[in-house]
This record gives structure tokens, sequence and C-alpha cells, in this order.
């Protein structure tokens, strides 16, 4: 996994709530074998209709996702993580997430930036005001910014300080693990010769 | 205070404590098929990353194999995708693969046990929920997600916060004709689907130790269906004797010194489960399910509930929706359903026990006009097993399709599925809406009732055949 400190990318208005892993990617879109390749899949419902966000060419290069409360909600398909971050997109801000999709973002890298509400409502508003303009994703501040001068937003956001440690040093459940691989080690000296193998 | 079973196997297992985070457990054995393990493999490989200790991992295809025509490309190109992806990957990362074809191919969870490989005082783990099997040995065995595939491939260990344990003791003998599916069914129905919860599950007390292994396997089989994180009965003497001489079996002095172990792995007469639950064996009797979750049963002899019987909102709303899915009226008695397909097979009910049991009720009957019995092996070893018996011409002459092993029409990702509306008697685990097939309608029965039900065309138990003209 990357290591993310802090992220500036153009930000995309996603102006809905309740925004479920189904709406995220439908299950029609999961049978594919890779771990990549899911962007098609992102949002496969809107996709089509030419007023949906992501269709409008200031958008193309989105990577910070300022969608309404209760996204990720639904099913646990660890895909939605995925189609996401296929897509581009590193940063998801919200004012709630849903709990499976927070905790698959977590380990997948993607970060889920909870925000108040009213923050949701001002990034909206200058997004829309000011269409491909960016948005910073601090992590090691826990600050969401954008725009200059007075108006400028600047807020803090939540995530436990665990999955945020885990993604400034860029370790995922794997990598952690793998650095306790002497103690693997040591423990697999201690097992019994007659224990059975496969091969 | 003394230890249960399940903490046992457990604290053998754990690599490193930390308070505060889950513990390191060591996985003894991962099993992997064709369906969750894709993007697992895919993520090593993003990650530059290897399997750490193939000799500790296998694969078998089971999940969408076709079950007639195996020796021909699969059909579906989505399933010979995935069966393709498998293969690639097995031979990549240097994981022993039994593909369709093979001998010692079948459904993971009875491919296991049948190569020995399934042993006491293990920690088990693959990309599906009916992992639970195993637990039959006196294993810790679960399910686990596709991102858990990849940290076990990876590092040979899964990160796990410990569960609580609860016993289920079942007194006294199971009566003639009531076998471990009518125990585990009747139990799911007492608890609801939900029951198990955060509970690792010892099946204990008399009845759950005069079970055959495959008895007991299909008993763990179902701890998954009432919510628990994995079921496990402790190793005895019907343990040791089904285990020995199996391919992958200790011998010799290595025989000695794991049975001497595996005689350690029982709970203490100190030790506190968090949870008890007390049945009476000789209570129970041939049970069905009538909705359309596996906590949705009653006993055959009764009639489909109304949705009024129901005390609690909930039961009564969800009872109301599985009947008019299952297209049934309250108050019909089960033994006047009509089935169009019944299922033998499956990892709950496809062993060479079953196998028998169902040829034994069945011989010297005919299928009914209406009906199709469909039995399909839990493996190719069960399959050469029931042959050499005789067994498939017991099927063969009742008229029944006799098939290849695989999943099957368990979960329908194949080609044998239900048709919107068709009504089947299936010894498997599973009978949510569509499960067999869109809009196919589950009942879940055990073997000798699907055997018979076949005969008679409607929910039936051995009792209510005429006999077989001697
Ligand atoms: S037989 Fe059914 S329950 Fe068992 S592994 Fe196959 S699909 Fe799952």
């Amino acid at each position: 996994m990357e290591k993310f400190t802090t992220h500036t990318g153009v930000g995309v208005p996603l102006r809905r709530s309740n925004v479920d892993t189904d709406q995220i990617i439908p299950a029609v879109y999961l049978k594919r074998v890779s771990r990549t390749g899911f962007e098609d899949g992102l949002f496969a419902a809107w996709r089509n209709d030419p007023g949906f966000v992501l269709n409008k060419p200031e958008y193309a290069a989105g990577s910070v996702l300022v969608a309404g409360p209760d996204f990720g909600t639904g099913s646990s398909r660890e895909h939605a993580v995925w189609a996401l971050q296929d897509y581009g997109f590193k940063a998801v801000v919200s004012a709630r997430f849903g709990d499976i999709f927070r905790g698959n973002s977590g380990k997948a890298g993607l970060v889920a930036a909870q925000v108040d509400e009213k923050v949701v409502q001002r990034l909206w508003d200058y997004l829309d005001e000011h269409p491909g303009a960016t948005v910073t994703v601090d992590l090691e501040s826990r600050t969401v910014r954008a725009g200059e001068g007075p108006d400028a937003i600047e807020d803090s956001f939540d995530i436990d300080d665990y999955t945020r440690w885990r993604l400034l040093e860029g370790l995922d459940d794997i990598g952690i693990t793998l650095s306790h691989a002497d103690d693997i080690a040591a423990y697999e000296a201690t097992r019994p010769s007659w224990k059975p193998a496969t091969l | 205070m003394g230890k249960t079973l399940a903490e046992k196997v457990w604290d053998e297992h754990v690599v490193r404590s930390t308070p505060g985070e889950p513990d390191l457990l060591f996985i003894d054995l991962h099993l992997i098929h064709e369906v969750t393990s894709p993007q697992a493999f895919e993520g090593l490989r993003l990650a530059g990353r290897r399997v750490r200790r193939p000799d500790l991992t296998l694969a078998t295809e089971d999940h969408n194999v076709p079950t007639l025509d195996w020796d021909k490309p699969i059909a579906d190109p989505v399933s010979r995708t995935q069966v393709e992806t498998l293969r690639k990957n097995a031979e990549e990362f240097g994981v022993r693969l039994h593909p369709l074809g093979d001998v010692e191919q079948g459904i993971v969870h009875v491919v296991g046990p049948q190569l020995g490989l399934t042993q006491p005082g293990m920690t088990i783990v693959c990309g599906d929920s009916h992992t639970s099997t195993h637990g039959a040995f006196g294993a810790i065995a679960f399910g686990i997600g596709t991102s858990e595939v990849e940290h076990v491939l990876a590092t040979q260990t899964l990160p796990q916060a410990k569960p609580k344990t609860m016993a289920v003791t079942v007194e006294g003998s199971l009566p003639e004709g009531v076998t471990a599916k009518d125990l585990i069914l009747t139990l799911i129905s007492k608890t609801g689907t939900g029951g198990g919860q955060g509970y690792i599950v010892e099946y204990r007390g008399q009845a759950i130790r005069e079970l055959s292994m495959e008895a007991r396997m299909t008993i763990c089989n179902m701890s998954i269906e009432w919510g628990a994180k994995a079921g496990l009965i402790a190793p005895d003497e019907t343990t040791f004797a089904y285990i020995e001489g199996k391919p992958h079996a200790p011998k010799g002095a290595d025989w000695d010194a794991a049975v001497a172990h595996w005689r350690t792995l029982v709970t203490d007469a100190d030790a506190v489960f968090d949870k008890e639950i007390v049945l009476d064996a000789g209570e129970i009797t041939p049970f069905v399910t009538w909705g359309t979750n596996p906590g949705q049963g009653a006993p055959l002899g009764a009639a489909v509930p109304s949705p009024e019987d129901f005390a609690d909102e909930q039961d009564r709303i969800a009872a109301e929706k599985a009947l008019a899915y299952m297209g049934l009226k309250a108050g019909t008695p089960l033994r006047e359903v009509k089935v169009d397909t019944v299922f033998i097979g499956s990892c709950t009910n496809g062993r060479i026990e079953d196998l028998r049991t169902a040829a034994e009720v069945i011989k010297g009957h005919k299928v009914a006009p209406d009906t199709r019995l469909l039995v399909v092996p839990g493996s190719v070893r069960v399959r050469m097993q029931a042959e050499q018996e005789g067994l498939d011409v017991v099927f063969k002459e009742a008229g029944a399709e006799w098939r290849g092993a695989g999943c099957s029409m368990c979960l329908g990702m194949n080609p044998d599925t239900l048709q919107p509306g068709e009504r089947s008697a299936s010894t498997s685990n599973r009978n949510f809406e569509g499960r067999q097939g869109k809009g196919g309608r589950t009942h879940l029965v055990s073997v000798p009732v699907a055997a018979a039900t076949a005969v008679r065309g409607t929910l039936s138990s051995p009792a209510d055949l005429v006999p077989a003209h001697a």
C-alpha cells in the first residue's frame, strides 16, 4: 500500500445521500477475476445520464469525492472500494459512512474522511461555483481544505487513530503482519512434525 | 480454571498477542476454490508477494463446475474464466490443485476430511462460510472473505478477535430414523438464525458422541446457519478411527504422538462456557423447513404455520413474506406439499454415508412420475466408492439422475438450477430466496426424507413408504 500523507485533487460533488454499495457497484460487475478494472462498474446505474457529475468533463480528473451522508452502507462487497480507487479516487469526504465500507477503505488505502454535514454543504457549493477546483485532504493534520482567501474552507475530519497510522505508514494489514515475520517463523519452528502438509 | 476445547485450540495457535489488538492466529490449513480466490491472488501479484506456505494450502474446483459433461470445456464463460484463473494461479504460486477430472476433485469441505488433511486441534480457513464443517474433528474452522484469503496466502496467519464460547449439549439418544440434519434444523429453528452470533459452539452430550463423523460434519456444517463463528466437537475414538489410514494421516510414531495430543483436546471439567443450551435428543423428529431461512422449520408431521402463530412482529412479517414466496398456504400438512425436484448432495449431505442411506430408502422403489431426483456426490472419491457398492445402479433403476461431483444445485452456480416457481426438497443448507435458481422454492430436509420424498412426490419420511415388494 502507498503511504498517504496529503492529497490535493479535483473535488467531485456527489449530491446524494444513502449511496449504498449496490449503487457504488452493482452485483453484475462483481464477476471479474481481477483486483483491478472495476472502474466501469462505478455508479453504473447513473453513468448513462449525461447530467451525472462524473460525466461532466470538468470532473474527468476527479480524485476527491464529496458525498452526502451514509455513503457506502449495505452489502460488504470490497469491490465498492476497489471501484472508487480504480476510477482514480484517493479520498471520500462524507458526514457518515457505512461501517464495513469504512473498514474496507482503511484496508485498501482509500481515505474515508468524516466531516461535519455543514462542511460537505460548503464544499458542494464551492465546487459548483468553481467546477474542476481542487480539494485537499491532509491526513497528517486531519484537515480538509478548499478555496483561497476569506472564503477558504478549512475544517477537521475524523478518522480513527489506528487507520490513520496505517495509512500514513502505507501499511496494509498484510504489511503489518509481515512486520511480525520473526514471530511467525518462531511459531512455525515449534509446530509438531506430524501436522499435515498438502505437498 | 480449566479451558474449553475451543480455548485450547485457539491458545495453541496464537503467534502474537498484544492488548488492544486482535490475536494473530497461525493457520494450519487453507482451502481454496475458484470463486473467492481470484482477487486474493491478484492482490499478491500487485504487491509482489508470494504464498508463504504452499504446503499448507490446497485448492479444488467445486462451486461452478458442471456435473454433466465434465470432460468437455465449461460452457458458461464466467465459470470457465474463474476455473481457468484458479488453474493459472495455482501453477504460478505453487499451490496444489485438484481440478475437474482429478480423482481428488470435489467440494472443498468433502475433500479435506477425505484426504485426512482435516485433523483435531487444527485451525482451518477457506473463503467459504461452510468451512465450519471441519469443526467435526475438533478443529477451529471458519469462513473468511477475499481480503483475508489474501492475508492468509501471504502470511499463513490471520488477526482475529477471540470469540465467546457456547456449549450445546444434546442429552439422550436420537430416536430411530432421526438424523443429525433433523437435530441441527431443530436447533436453528429453536434459536433463530442469529442465535449463535459471536460464539464458537461446542456440540456435546450423548447424542453427539453417538454420531458418525459424517453426521458430525452435517451438524458443524450448519453452525453458520445459526450465525455461529464456528462449531466443533471434541475428538474421540470415532474421530481417530475415521482419520487413521487416510492419505495425509500421521503414520507410525507420528500417529501415536498425534493421538496422544488429540486426547487432550477436550473441555476441562471446570471450564466455563459463556452460554449453554441443552436439548433432549429423544424429542427430536424428522424436521423440514417451510420458509426462506434455515430457522423457518417445523416437524414433518406438522402443518405449514400461520404468520399469526408468531408472537414477535418481525417473525410474523418474515413468515408472511416467506409463505408468499414459497407458495404455501398456512394449515397445509407438510406431508401434502408436492415437490418437483429432490436434490441429494452438497457439503452438508453429499458424503458416502449419505448416499448409502438414500439408496437404502430408495431401493426397490421408483421416483414419483412428476418428480426429478438429482444425486450429486460430494467428491469424485465418493462417486467412485458409491459405484463400487452399486449405489449408482439403485439410483438409476429408480429413475434418478446420477451426476459428477460438485456443489451443483446447492447454490445453482452451474447449470443445475430450479426454474421459477419450481419446488425442491434439498439436503443442502440454505433455503434463501433464489438460492437454487431465480424463483426456486427450497425445503431443507435430511437424506432419508429427501429419498422418501422422491418416491412419494410429496414431503415424506421413509415410514410413509409402502415397503418395496420383497
Ligand atoms: S456445497 Fe453448497 S454450501 Fe457447500 S461449499 Fe458448495 S455451495 Fe457452499
